[in-house]
């Protein structure tokens, strides 16, 4: 498989920022103090101007992400996904997450990210 | 979901031990401590010294689906963590406070806690040795069955937790109006999750009130259950002084002012019966006091609600008619409800409010539960082997009808302290406590209100012991042996809070570290070997006795559990009071005085208590001491939670927690801030009448700009042991600023979620040494204070009464 064809999912309009992907990552691949392979950004609270609160968390990985290529070497799926409290990941082939965020975002209004690896 | 993963389920075996790779996978369950409420199915993978190495979570559950939170992935940092305690440690009365412990053997630490247990017992009785828990912990039904059976006093409480204002009041409360309690239903009591499960309905409103479910997963419920049930559909009205993350996600925001939940809820009713969107049916066929509680209401018009809670009141009457309409609605409360004065109170009028729309037992609903096949794990755990009079000796009971009459498991911690303090029971006759009985919890750091209370009063009590994982604050100041626990992968042990009953298998072992239960079994034998049969020597046994005892159970052995894979759903009703499940007659109906679903509880009007729920202001806010206010004009709410910890735990500087979250926070309106002189990030004082506390300051443009909020259970483990330093523990602790004793009618419930307080930032002048709680506490007095100040000893009272 070449670099580029599997990556992550994510649909952050339901993540809650809950670190477990985070941590998830850093254990399975035993990272130092300050070193991620994931980081949860956050943005919001804030109001718009059209009284809306925004509120997200957007999971980012790293360089440090491999895609868990041990665990899916095994056929695990990577740690985070595994994980993920608000199962909110998808591991995968790019082509199969796009499909997969074209359905959702029909039906569920999904705020849906692709991060190719 | 579209776009749900699938697990590759042969590779997690649903099995109790297999082979990966150089480790050991071992599948059960996790349960505290550390960690939480819940017992989330995980497996550990062991090294072949039974070290543990790393956690997974169980993709074959049904109750956590293989996801985890992120305490349970770092679990192996404080499992293998250096400064657990190792093995019992004893230290001389009177050098409490100093790092002066001395290594014991587990016979010589026995041989101790034996010989003072008798005494007491033999000179003022088996009531003057008091237990103390933790919150929900896997101890519940250790410590009562200690309590009761070894030591033979009637006093286990929740430690120093005033008005044992988290739960049990809202459980002694549905006891009353629904003879069970209720729960938001998520088809968790189902072993087929979600559509799953045909009986299931997706809540179209999910009210989350008081409580921010999936960082807290407070009471056995997983708050991420409620993200599943809202990709399903569900819409969310969330009651909340501030902003959540989920609560972004509502349809409907309620940003109440702290304290006033109860004026909330009647307000609602107000909305919902008289523009007649009850349930008729429900109500004529099922409820009691509907017309008392409709009178009722009328007192609580939405304008006057509004202005109560700083509220919109066009956004009170379209969230009422949102939730009264939706079929099914739920509601997921949290510990705001208990936490004010009027704890029993403001359940009660959740309840009539879930009542009245007739959201009860219904799918999707609120529905009601017991404990797994009738298995009794919990704080009533022994409470046979108790002599006769003693329950009636329990203190605080004979003040409280709620408590007088067995609507609880425990005593009041208020009245306990009393009685330290004083040598008196709540009626004025001499009641010395001698023991403390402490297993797992950290009352000074933590759970206890008047923090600086609790430390001076634990020096009249003669013995302490303490039981927990870590050298705690409480334990550096107050204890005299200090014994330490097995975590839950290093025990043998069954859950049952509430379905499914599950299975925790022992994984390995931390030195002499030994399993609660070992402690129980051990000293059973030696005080009471009469109510112990010979055979039950290990957890596994004592676990396999109390299963053949229950004879709804139907696993006789842990063994038996573990083949059948871990957990066993046993079979859930909806509907219950309309097929006779409930009652012990059974007849339709709930298991209440009436049969009825009370509104209005009679036992409260027999008791001469008011029958229906009311709101009272705070006993300190800017409506109830407009003087006291002028001087801490913010109201202050406290136990914000966060991911990276439970309560006092997880608070070790090298862990992934500490990592995330170094410091603690309160959260401030940025406006606020500046009006102050703070800067985000700056540290700053908050204050009141009663004492003082430091955070870190942390803008939240969602709070009213008039509400302040901070965290709890900080205490910092780097620093040292011994006083006046006792690792910072009153230097950031809230609980310096909030009461103990100030609780409402039934007892249940206190001022923890809403008080008042001023803020300032800190300087190099107000941050010495000699100004910080801990040496203030631990070295003086007590506090430096501002003129409201007038005695010695900082009190609540002071500019109120
Ligand atoms: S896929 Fe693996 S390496 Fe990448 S972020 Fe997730 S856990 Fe880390
Ligand atoms: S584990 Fe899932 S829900 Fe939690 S922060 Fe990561 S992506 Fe979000
Ligand atoms: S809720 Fe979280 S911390 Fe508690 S047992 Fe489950 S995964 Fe562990």
């Amino acid at each position: 498989m070449a670099r580029g064809d599997y990556g992550l999912m994510i649909d952050y309009r339901f993540c809650s920022g809950c670190h477990a992907c985070e941590v998830a990552c850093k254990k399975e691949h035993d990272l130092p103090r300050g070193d991620f392979g994931i980081r949860v950004l956050q943005h919001g609270p804030h109001e718009t101007s059209d009284g809306v609160w925004e509120y997200d968390y957007v999971p980012l990985p790293t360089h440090l992400c491999d895609l868990c290529a041990a665990r899916t070497a095994e056929g695990k799926l990577p740690s985070c996904v595994h994980h993920c409290q608000a199962g909110v990941m998808v591991y995968g082939p790019v082509e199969e997450l796009a499909a997969k965020a074209k359905k959702a975002e029909a039906t569920t209004s999904a705020q849906m990210v692709i991060y190719p690896r | 979901m579209e776009y749900n993963n699938e697990y590759n389920l042969d590779l997690y075996p649903k099995k109790l031990r297999w082979k990966e790779g150089d480790l050991n996978a071992t599948r059960t369950t996790m349960w505290s401590g550390p960690g939480c409420h819940e017992g989330c199915q995980v497996i550990f993978y062991t090294d072949d010294d039974g070290k543990l190495v790393k956690v997974e979570g169980d993709p074959n559950s049904p109750f956590n689906q293989g996801r985890l939170c992120m305490r349970c992935l770092e679990l192996p940092e404080l499992v293998n963590h250096e400064s657990r305690l190792k093995y019992p440690m004893k230290r001389a009365r009177d050098e409490r406070g100093q790092d002066t412990w001395e290594r014991v053997s587990w016979d010589e630490a026995y041989d101790i806690i034996c010989e003072n247990v008798r005494k007491f017992q033999q000179e003022s009785g088996p009531e003057s040795i008091i237990s103390m828990i933790g919150t929900g912990r896997n101890v519940s039904q250790v410590i009562a069955h200690n309590q009761y059976a070894n030591f033979g006093g009637p006093d286990l409480t929740l430690c120093f937790l005033s008005g044992d204002s988290c739960m049990l009041p809202r459980t002694a409360l549905c006891y009353v109006v629904m003879g069970n309690q209720w729960v938001a239903d998520m088809s968790q009591f189902r072993e087929n999750r979600y559509e799953k499960d045909e009986d299931w309905v997706v809540p179209e409103c999910i009210v989350l009130w008081g409580t921010n479910p999936v960082v807290c997963n407070s009471d056995a419920f997983l708050g991420h259950w409620i993200v599943e049930a809202m990709k399903r559909g569900s819409e969310l009205i969330s009651v909340d002084p501030q902003l959540t993350w989920i609560g972004s996600r509502a349809k409907y925001w309620l940003r109440l002012r702290p304290g006033t939940d109860a004026a909330l809820a009647l307000g609602m009713m107000n909305v919902i019966i008289n523009e007649d969107l009850y349930d008729h049916e429900f109500v004529e066929k099922w409820c009691f006091g509907f017309d008392q509680l409709k009178e009722r209401v009328q007192e609580y018009p939405p304008e006057k609600v509004a202005e109560i809670c700083w509220i919109d009141k066009d956004l009170l009457i379209e969230a009422s008619r949102f939730y009264a309409k939706a079929k099914p609605s739920t509601i997921q409360w949290g510990l705001a409800v208990d936490m004010s004065k009027i704890g029993t109170q403001t359940a009660l009028a959740i309840a009539d409010l879930a009542g009245i729309t007739g959201n009860i037992d219904n799918p999707g609903g609120n529905i009601l539960i017991d404990q797994a096949g009738g298995l009794e794990f919990g704080y009533n755990s022994g409470i046979e082997y108790l002599k006769e009079g003693m329950v009636e000796k329990r203190l605080g009971n004979s003040k409280y009808n709620l408590k007088k009459y067995g609507f609880t498991a425990s005593s009041q911690s208020d009245a306990i302290l009393d009685a330290i303090d004083t040598g008196l029971d709540e009626k004025g006759d001499p009641r010395p406590v001698r023991m403390l009985w402490i297993q797992s919890s950290n009352p000074i750091t933590n759970m206890g209100q008047d923090a600086p209370r609790i430390y001076r009063a634990m020096k009249k009590v003669d013995f302490i012991c303490v039981i927990d994982m870590f050298m705690t604050p409480f334990a550096s100041a107050c204890a005299d042996l200090i014994l330490p626990c097995a975590m839950s992968n290093e025990r043998d042990c069954v859950r049952v809070w509430f379905d499914p009953i599950r299975s925790l298998t022992k994984t390995g072992s931390y030195y002499e570290a030994k399993e609660d239960e070992q402690i129980m079994i051990d000293l059973g034998h030696r005080l009471s070997p009469e109510l112990w049969p010979e055979w039950v020597q290990t957890p596994r046994d004592y676990m396999n006795w109390r299963m053949q005892n229950a004879p709804e159970c139907r696993y006789d052995s842990m063994e038996e559990l573990e083949d059948a894979g871990g957990w066993h759903y046993h079979p859930f009703r909806y509907f219950k009071h309309e097929k006779g499940l409930l009652r012990p007659d059974g007849q339709p109906g709930f298991n209440t005085v009436t049969g009825l679903y009370e509104l209005a509880p009679v036992l409260f009007d027999s008791w001469g208590d008011d029958p229906l729920p009311f709101y009272e202001e705070p006993p300190s806010s800017p409506y109830s001491t407009p003087n006291l206010a002028e001087e801490y004009p913010l109201v202050l709410t406290t136990g914000k939670r966060s991911f990276e910890f439970f309560h006092s735990e997880w608070r070790q500087a090298d862990t992934t927690s500490r990592e995330l979250h170094p410091v603690p926070y309160f959260d401030i309106h940025p406006d606020t801030a500046a009006k102050y002189g703070i800067a985000e990030g700056q540290w700053a004082w908050i204050e009141n009448q009663m004492g003082k506390c430091r955070q870190v300051a942390r803008y939240n443009s969602t709070l009213d700009p008039r509400v302040i909020s901070t965290e709890h259970g900080w205490w910092f483990p780097e620093k040292q042991a011994a006083e006046p330093e006792l690792f910072g523990v009153f230097d950031c602790n809230p609980n310096n600023l909030i009461p103990m004793g100030e609780n409402g009618p039934s007892g249940y419930g206190a001022p923890i979620k809403c008080s008042i307080a001023k803020v300032y930032p800190s300087t190099s002048e107000n941050m010495a040494t000699e100004n910080q709680p801990t040496y203030q506490v631990t070295r003086g007095s007590g506090y430096t204070h501002g003129p409201s100040h007038k005695t010695d000893t900082p009190s609540f009272y002071d500019g109120i009464k």
